[in-house]
């Protein structure tokens, strides 16, 4: 092991560690609202609209998130009409490609964990609700919404984690991300152990960050699980499982 | 505790990394890695078997050195930490003998010379790059070949040029030009190309002996070489076997087999067969 | 009459890259059904470990399932392609063996791949054998069962039936998991794809024939896994 070499690669990779938070934070933003539309349109009773949101989850979870980046990136830039066309100034940047790739991904994902919230609801409250002459917006807003978010936390917590993960793959389309400097610096030391193990453990770092920030969120919001008298422990803090199974994978 | 300690000892072995050397001699058996990816060196055909000059040259100089050769496929990207990691025993990949490949493994010697040049789409506005000067050795930089130096990284000012990662024209953009050009770097030849089609990249740098033939065919239509065939300084001298440290024996045999191979016209011919043009090394 | 251009390319054959794709998709599933019994073997062992009495063990258990959940799949292969072999020679030379390990490419594409579904079967596992009834544990102890009779009996058939559905999401994460392992050099369908794209510049097609084979092989094992589940689930009592 070439303790040096790790030495000079720790601030090296860190200057990619910006990149990556980027891409994961804009692309789980955007792909939250989609996947709303998502969950939303699944439930529409008009069939076409429920088929398509249907048939998007079942492309995009169906197959790898390799394919998607590499079809969006190297995939357009095969047609003359895309590359004159006003969404090249786009499509052109693998920046654009990737944000757009990751997006669509944990859209679709992330689709299936809020319809999952939206359906633990009972549906006895939402007659309730009804009966006591709430409208539609106001019933989402303060009864199904507030127990949609507490049921999905969790498996929206592994996503997170999930998508962090899933930005090195951007790494295969140029951009200089985390891994993609390693992959850098590699190929001028070709010390590939010494300089992996150096990336692995900024996303270890990040990953469990991510797992104590949702497994506080969740505590903070299930005050009904908890005895009032206590505070959190970090005993507490540490139960939240870091990827759970029931989570998308990709 | 003595468990713990076995655990590291045996941990500090893993991680001390490159195996010890094996004994090469006639019959043994060699395995010897190619990209499958890098036409016409090597690639994949749409029959899907390995073809191109070195599948040719590896049969026969193995049969020269009268070893048992297996031909396996893998991805450029880390191909030297795998030799060393013993994956296989040599690499034919269009590899470059540059100094600081050399610091890692060894080389046989060339096999075929190998120049860089930049390539573009035709209707880029760079197309009329030209630096005045046709070749440029960048061992021995004269005042001329200096100034034509100068002239091309003005013109590239700004510009966005693409590489494979890990080769020679990486470092020589790295060395020469990093400070003015955005360098982008593709695992694969390929992938390169593809980009710079899309006009995602306004250059790229690759060795002649792949543009020669990309050029001529269906797929280079719309490219076109510009400025000099550089060679030299951090292009390296010629395309060699890369080889572990320790297998010298190998390298040399290697070597001597490459010589028969120049001596008798084979190499030529079959670099005329797949490059366009006799590519044998001079001495 | 002449076919459109993608058919072409697509064309069986030495012209074109029909049969060089269904090779590839075959070698995808072979490598990724490898993979996914070696997953099961570790997630089975792991279980057992997480499951221990001994907190050393437990934390051994936690710490590789952690470690592989918590990096990127692409570097954990990254890592195992390159330090494996060396592991595996500098234990090797331990017990005297002075030779080169040679690990072809899908043995060491099955063990990086087997590692991180391992660590996945892993939790499904321990959950399944978590969720069998303390009370049965103790009725069949009370009925004088050895404790072998008692795992084949009780646990095993009860386990198998609790695991199924997580071990379905284990294998499609095993199966999409395979297009990251081209850089071993094995030939599947994302190298295939890959190439194929180089060679003929046509990315977008052959990603997207890539993509519509790997939705195939998710299609008909979702099926399976769906099939599996009503025949572990018979003679089970519905509300």
């Amino acid at each position: 092991m070439d303790i040096e070499l790790m030495a000079e690669a720790f601030p090296k990779i860190l200057s990619g560690l910006p990149v990556t938070m980027v891409l994961a934070a804009s692309s789980l933003f955007l792909g939250f609202f989609l996947a709303i539309v998502i969950a939303l349109l699944r439930t529409s009773r008009f069939r076409p609209l429920a088929g398509f949101a249907y048939s998007f989850v079942y492309v995009f979870r169906g197959t790898p998130l390799l394919v998607q980046i590499f079809l969006i990136y190297y995939g357009t830039g095969q047609f003359e009409a895309v590359r004159e066309s006003f969404l090249w100034p786009v499509l052109r940047e693998a920046w654009w490609c990737a944000i757009l790739a990751l997006t669509l991904n944990t859209g679709a994902y992330t689709s299936e964990i809020i319809r999952g919230g939206i359906q633990a609801v009972p549906f006895g409250q939402i007659e309730a609700a009804k009966a006591c002459g709430m409208n539609a917006v106001m019933r989402f807003r303060r009864i199904v919404f507030p127990q949609a978010i507490r049921q999905a936390l969790p498996a929206y917590g592994n996503e997170i984690i999930l998508m962090i993960k899933s930005t090195s793959l951007a790494s295969t389309i140029t951009l200089l991300e985390m891994t993609g400097i390693a992959r850098k610096l590699i190929s001028q030391t070709y010390k590939p152990l010494e300089i992996f193990l150096i990336a692995a453990v900024f996303y270890l770092a990040l990953v469990f960050i991510v797992t104590r920030v949702v497994a506080f969120i969740e505590y903070r919001l299930n005050p009904e699980q908890r005895d009032a008298a206590r505070v959190p422990t970090a005993k507490d803090l540490q139960t939240a499982p870091i990827g759970d199974i029931d989570a998308g994978f990709r | 505790m003595k468990r713990f300690l076995t655990a590291l000892a045996l941990a500090s072995i893993a991680f001390s990394g490159a195996a010890d050397a094996k004994d090469f001699k006639a019959g043994s058996k060699v395995r010897i890695a190619t990209e499958g990816a890098y036409a016409p060196w090597n690639f994949t055909d749409s029959s899907g078997k390995l073809a191109g000059f070195e599948v040719d040259l590896y049969a026969d100089l193995c049969e020269r050195m009268s070893v048992q050769c297996d031909l396996v496929q893998t991805a450029w990207e880390g191909i030297i930490p795998a030799l060393q990691a013993g994956k296989f025993d040599a690499i034919m990949a269009g590899m470059s003998i540059t100094d600081k490949r050399k610091k890692v493994i060894t080389f046989s010697r060339s096999y075929m010379g190998s120049p860089a040049s930049f390539v573009v789409v035709k209707s880029s506005p760079l197309a009329s790059l030209s630096a005045g000067l046709d070749a440029l050795t960048l061992a021995d930089v004269d005042a001329k070949e200096k100034a034509g130096l100068d002239s091309m990284k003005a013109a590239l000012k700004g510009k966005t040029i693409g590489v494979q990662i890990s080769t020679t024209h990486e470092n020589f953009l790295n060395e020469y030009m990093g400070d003015t050009v955005t360098v982008k770097t593709y695992d694969t030849q390929e992938n390169l190309d593809l980009d710079l089609v899309a006009g995602r990249i306004d250059a790229a740098l690759a060795s002649l002996s792949y543009w020669v033939p990309l050029l001529e065919g269906e797929k280079g239509k719309t490219m076109a070489m510009v400025g000099p065939k550089m060679d030299g300084g951090p292009f390296g001298n010629g395309v060699g076997a890369g080889i572990r440290q320790d297998d010298q024996e190998l390298a040399d045999m290697f070597t001597k087999a490459i010589d028969e191979a120049r001596a008798d016209g084979t190499i030529s011919k079959l670099s005329t067969q797949w490059f366009g043009f006799d590519g044998t090394p001079k001495e | 009459m002449t076919l459109p251009d993608w058919m072409l390319l697509l064309q069986w054959g030495d012209a074109g890259w029909g049969d060089e794709m269904v090779r590839g998709m075959l070698m995808t599933l072979a490598v990724a059904m490898a993979a996914f019994l070696l997953g099961i073997v570790i997630g089975t062992a792991g279980a057992a470990i997480k499951l221990s009495r001994y907190l050393a063990v437990r934390l051994i258990g936690e710490a590789y399932t952690t470690l592989i959940r918590g990096v990127p799949d692409l570097l954990v292969i990254y890592l195992l392609f390159f330090g494996g072999s060396m592991a595996a020679m500098a234990v090797a030379r331990v017990f005297g063996y002075e030779e080169y390990i040679e690990i072809d490419a899908f043995a060491i594409g099955t063990i990086a791949l087997g590692t991180i579904s391992g660590a996945y079967a892993t939790e499904v596992i321990r959950g399944a054998v978590l969720a069998v009834p303390k009370g049965q544990i103790e009725a069949a102890k009370a009925c004088g069962m050895s404790r072998f009779l008692l795992f084949r009996r009780i646990m095993v058939p009860q386990v198998a039936r609790f695991a199924l559905p997580g071990l379905g999401n284990v294998w499609q994460l095993t199966l999409k998991d395979t297009s990251l392992i081209s850089i071993v050099g094995l030939v599947e369908i994302m190298r295939q794809a890959s190439v194929a794209s180089g060679s003929t510049q046509k990315p977008f097609t052959f990603y997207l024939a890539a993509g519509v084979l790997y939705l195939v092989l998710t299609a008909f094992s979702n099926k399976g896994f769906g099939l599996a589940e009503l025949w572990a689930n018979r003679g089970v009592r519905r509300a």
